[in-house]
C-alpha cells in the first residue's frame, strides 16, 4: 500500500510564468540605465548624488512608513520604491540641494503612493507627483540647469545653461541640432538629454513585454502633428519643428517610463490611446502657450486624474465583438 | 509557413509533453473497482444493479436520469459489492457502485477484435441511439454527454463538424498517442458523427507540435471523403471550443451562446474514437487513456485504463508517486484539479495524473494588484480579470454579470501571467457562482 500522504490542494491553474514584481521593476531599471550613463557622463558628479540620494530616500522612507506608520510587512523588496526613487532622480537637475531632493521623495512615497494605498493604488505617478511639487515650491532651484559638461566634478556650484526649449520659448528662435538632442548635448534634467539612450530603454521595455506601445506612440504623434501644424501655420511665433517638441525637454522621458506606469496609465488599448492623445495635446498646449516651457508633467498628471474614468467606461475588445 | 490560430489573447506556457513518444500500454486490473455515478456533467446515473449480482465488462450498470446525464458500464467482470461513497477529484463525496474483479469477461454482444471496421450502414438515429446507450461523454475534460450535442435543436442547422485534437495543456499526450495509434479508428468515429449530425465537412484543429500526428492523420484522410486536417499555431488556450472554432473557421460563438447557434458541433479526438468502438464495435465507454507524467517522474507513460479504476492502484504499477511530490494534479496544468489525497477513481474525464514537485506546489503569497493590464491582453475572452477579481471581493455580483463574468472560460490565462500571483480566476468563479444563482433567482421571480 501507499503510504498515506496530504498533498497541497490549490484552485488551478497550478503553473505559472514567472513574472514578479520585481521582475517588471527590474526590466524598467535596467531599460534606464543607458539615459542614466548618459546622465552621469554628462552632468558628472552632480547627477550621482541627485539620484543616489533620490533612490536611498523613497526607499527608506516606504519602509519607515510601512513599518511604523502603517504596521505592515514592508514590501520595498518588490524594487517599486526603487524605480520612484530613479525615476524621481532622473527628472530634476543636477545642481538641486540634496535636502530638496529628500523631501521630494518624502512626498513622491508619502502623499502621492503611500496615502492612496501603497504600490497599485495611487492615482497619480509618485515620481511626477514629487518633481511637480518640487516645481512649485522651488521654482528658482527647478528652473535652472547645469551646463553640459562631460565628467563633472562640481555639484551645488556647476556652471549653468539654459534648455533647448526655455530658449526657443524666450527668444523665439531655435538654435539647436537634432544631432545634439539625439545624443544629449544640452542641458536639462539628469535622465532626459539623451533621446537615444531613452529610445534604446523603449526598445528593451517593448521587447520583454513591460509596455505596450500604444502610450508612447500616441503621445509622440499627437504632439508631433500638433507642433507641426503649429509651427506651418505661425512660423514666426512657434519657430520650432514636431520634430524638435519630440526630441526636446521630458517629453520622451516622460512618454515612455512615467506615462505608462502601470497603476497610473488605463488598462485597455483604447484607453490608453485617448489617454495618450490627452497627455499629447495638453503638453502642446502648456508647451506653446503659458508660461512653462515644459508641460509632459503637468500633461501626464492631468491625464493620471482622467484614467479612473478610462477604466470605468472603456471595456476591452470582447471576443464575440468584431 | 503562416498558422491559424485564434487572435485575442492567450498564453505559451513551456509545453513539457515528456510522455508523447512513448507508447500506451494497459494497466493490470486491480482487486477491486469503484465505478462512480456522476462521471459527467448533468444528473447522477441511477443504479441498476442488485448487491452480490455478478457483472461481465460493458454491462450496463446505472442508466441516465434525464436528458443531460449518461449511462455507466461495468469496466470489470465481477460482483456488486455495494453502493457506497467515493472521494472524488474535487474531495466531495459522490456515490459510486463498488465491484469486486472476477476475471475479464466481457459481454458477448462486444466486438474485441482489433480489426478495423470502415463501412458504417447505420441512420444517423441510429447512430445517435447507440452512442447514448454506450454513456459516452465529451473525453477532453468537460465531460459532457455526447448525446446531448449530436441532438441538434430543430431550429438550428449544423454545417460543420470540429475534432479537438489541439491538447494546448501542457504535459498531456493522451490524445496525441491516440491519434498516433489509432488515427484510422478516429477518422472513421469522425465520418460517423457527420453521418449523426448530417453535416458534409469535418475539420480536425491539431497544434504543430504534434507534426507526426498531423502528417499520418492527413495520410489517411484521403481516402475519407469530406475531412479535412489543419495544423494549429501553439498558443494556450487553443483547445477551448471558441478559440478553436475561431481558429479553424474564423467565426466566433456569441456571448452566452453555444457552437450550434453558428452551426458547429465541437467533439474531442478521443471522443470520435470512443464513438468508433460505440457503434462499429459495441464497446460502451469503459476505458480511456491516462497520462501519467511530471517533472520527477522516472518513466513517463501512457496507460488504458478502466473507468473506476482506484488511482492507488494506477499509481502501484506506473513507479509510485516520486519523492519530491508537493502536488497531485488530475487534468493538466492549467484546468486540472489538484487532489489532496488519492482516495479517487479514474473517471470518464480523468485525462492524467500529473506530480509537480514541492517547490512548485507551494503557494506564494499575493500582493497588491499592480494594474499592469497583463490579465486584460491575455484573456482570450476580452475581460478584466482584475476587475472582477476586486468586484467578487466587494460581492459586487451586479457588477461582475454586467462585465461578462459569465463568458469567462476558467483558462487561467490571467493568474498564470499576473506579476502579484493574484487568485483571479479563483474569484472569478466564486462570482459565477453566485451570478447564475441570482439569474436563477430573477426567473422564478418572473414566473
Amino acid at each position: 500500500m501507499i503510504e498515506k500522504k496530504i498533498f497541497y490542494v490549490s484552485p488551478s491553474p497550478h503553473v505559472h510564468s514567472g513574472d514578479t514584481i520585481l521582475s517588471k521593476m527590474g526590466t524598467v531599471v535596467f531599460a534606464l540605465l543607458p539615459a542614466y550613463f548618459v546622465g552621469i557622463y554628462y552632468f558628472g558628479l552632480g547627477a550621482l548624488v541627485v539620484t543616489s540620494v533620490s533612490m536611498l530616500s523613497c526607499i527608506t522612507f516606504e519602509y519607515l512608513i510601512q513599518k511604523h506608520l502603517l504596521n505592515k510587512t514592508p514590501t520595498i523588496s518588490d524594487g517599486s520604491a526603487l524605480l520612484t526613487g530613479l525615476l524621481l532622480g532622473l527628472n530634476l537637475p543636477s545642481n538641486i540641494p540634496y535636502w530638496m531632493v529628500m523631501i521630494s521623495a518624502l512626498f513622491s512615497i508619502g502623499i502621492a503612493k503611500m496615502s492612496f494605498g501603497g504600490l497599485g493604488q495611487n492615482i497619480f505617478n509618485p515620481a511626477l507627483t514629487g518633481r511637480v511639487f518640487l516645481l512649485i515650491s522651488f521654482p528658482a532651484h527647478m528652473t535652472v540647469w547645469p551646463a553640459n559638461l562631460p565628467l563633472n566634478m562640481h555639484y551645488l556650484d556647476a556652471e549653468t545653461a539654459a534648455t533647448a526649449l526655455s530658449i526657443t520659448k524666450e527668444y523665439a528662435v531655435n538654435t539647436f541640432e537634432i544631432k545634439d538632442l539625439l545624443i544629449g548635448h544640452t542641458g536639462g534634467s539628469i535622465g532626459e538629454i539623451s533621446k537615444l539612450a531613452l529610445l534604446i530603454g523603449f526598445f528593451i521595455l517593448l521587447i520583454r513585454k513591460v509596455i505596450t506601445w500604444h502610450i508612447p506612440i500616441s503621445i509622440f504623434t499627437t504632439v508631433f502633428i500638433l507642433s507641426e501644424l503649429l509651427h506651418l501655420a505661425f512660423p514666426h511665433s512657434f519657430p520650432t519643428t514636431g520634430l524638435f517638441q519630440i526630441l526636446s525637454g521630458g517629453l520622451m522621458l516622460g512618454s515612455i517610463y512615467m506615462a505608462t506606469d502601470y497603476a497610473t496609465s488605463p488598462m485597455t488599448t483604447k484607453g490608453m490611446l485617448i489617454y495618450g492623445v490627452g497627455i499629447g495635446i495638453i503638453t502642446v498646449i502648456i508647451r506653446h502657450f503659458s508660461i512653462y516651457p515644459e508641460g509632459i508633467s503637468f500633461a501626464i498628471l492631468l491625464m493620471n486624474g482622467v484614467t479612473p474614468l478610462l477604466n470605468k467606461y472603456i471595456k476591452p475588445k470582447r471576443f464575440w465583438e468584431d | 509557413m503562416f498558422l491559424k490560430t485564434f487572435k485575442q489573447g492567450g498564453i505559451f506556457p513551456k509545453t513539457n509533453k515528456f510522455a508523447s513518444a512513448v507508447a500506451t500500454q494497459k494497466l493490470p486490473l486491480p482487486s477491486l473497482v469503484k465505478i462512480p455515478l456522476s462521471n459527467h456533467i448533468g444528473a447522477p446515473s441511477i443504479p441498476l444493479v442488485q448487491i452480490n449480482e455478478y457483472v461481465k465488462v460493458g454491462q450496463l450498470i446505472a442508466k441516465a436520469d434525464g436528458f443531460i446525464s449518461a449511462n455507466v458500464h461495468s469496466s470489470v467482470s465481477g460482483k456488486v459489492l455495494k453502493i457506497d461513497s467515493v472521494i472524488s477529484n474535487a474531495g466531495i463525496e459522490q456515490r459510486a457502485i463498488y465491484i469486486e474483479v472476477i476475471g475479464d469477461e466481457w459481454e458477448s454482444t462486444i466486438d474485441q477484435s482489433r480489426d478495423l471496421i470502415k463501412e458504417c450502414t447505420f441512420t444517423s438515429e441510429e447512430i445517435r441511439s447507440k452512442i447514448t446507450e454506450a454513456g459516452i461523454v465529451g473525453l477532453g475534460g468537460a465531460t459532457f454527454p455526447t448525446h446531448v450535442k449530436l441532438n441538434i435543436p430543430e431550429t438550428k442547422k449544423a454545417t460543420t463538424l470540429i475534432i479537438n485534437g489541439v491538447e494546448c495543456e501542457p504535459y498531456l499526450t493522451c490524445d496525441h498517442r491516440l491519434m498516433l495509434e489509432h488515427g484510422e479508428e478516429i477518422l472513421v468515429g469522425v465520418s460517423i458523427l457527420m453521418n449523426a449530425i448530417s453535416v458534409e465537412k469535418a475539420i480536425i484543429g491539431i497544434e504543430i507540435n504534434k507534426s507526426d500526428a498531423i502528417k499520418h492523420l492527413k495520410n489517411l484522410s484521403k481516402s475519407y471523403k469530406g475531412i479535412q486536417i489543419i495544423g494549429l499555431k501553439m498558443k494556450y488556450p487553443q483547445g477551448g471550443e471558441k478559440q478553436l472554432i475561431e481558429a479553424l473557421t474564423n467565426k466566433k460563438v456569441p456571448s452566452g451562446g453555444l457552437p450550434i447557434d453558428i452551426g458547429c458541433v465541437v467533439q474531442n479526438v478521443a471522443t470520435s474514437y470512443a464513438v468508433y468502438e460505440a457503434v462499429q464495435k459495441n464497446k460502451p465507454l469503459v476505458e480511456r487513456i491516462l497520462t501519467i507524467t511530471g517533472k520527477s517522474v522516472q518513466s513517463h507513460g501512457n496507460f488504458w485504463a478502466r473507468i473506476g479504476v482506484p488511482l492507488t492502484h494506477i499509481v502501484e504499477h506506473t513507479g509510485g508517486v516520486p519523492s519530491d511530490t508537493g502536488k497531485i494534479i488530475i487534468g493538466g496544468p492549467m484546468m486540472g484539479k489538484a487532489l489532496n489525497t488519492l482516495e479517487s477513481v479514474v473517471y470518464k474525464g480523468t485525462s492524467s495524473l500529473l506530480y509537480i514537485p514541492t517547490i512548485e506546489s507551494v503557494l506564494k503569497t499575493s500582493s497588491n494588484c499592480i494594474k499592469c493590464s497583463k490579465c486584460i491582453v491575455d484573456c482570450p475572452m476580452g475581460l478584466e480579470p482584475y476587475l472582477l477579481m476586486s468586484q467578487c471581493e466587494n460581492s459586487n455580483w451586479d457588477d461582475m454579470e454586467q462585465n461578462r463574468v459569465l463568458d469567462c472560460i476558467d483558462c487561467g490565462c490571467c493568474d498564470y501571467v499576473c506579476p502579484s500571483n493574484r487568485p483571479l480566476l479563483f474569484h472569478i468563479k466564486r462570482g459565477k457562482e453566485e451570478v447564475v444563482k441570482n439569474i436563477k433567482q430573477r426567473n422564478t421571480q418572473k414566473k
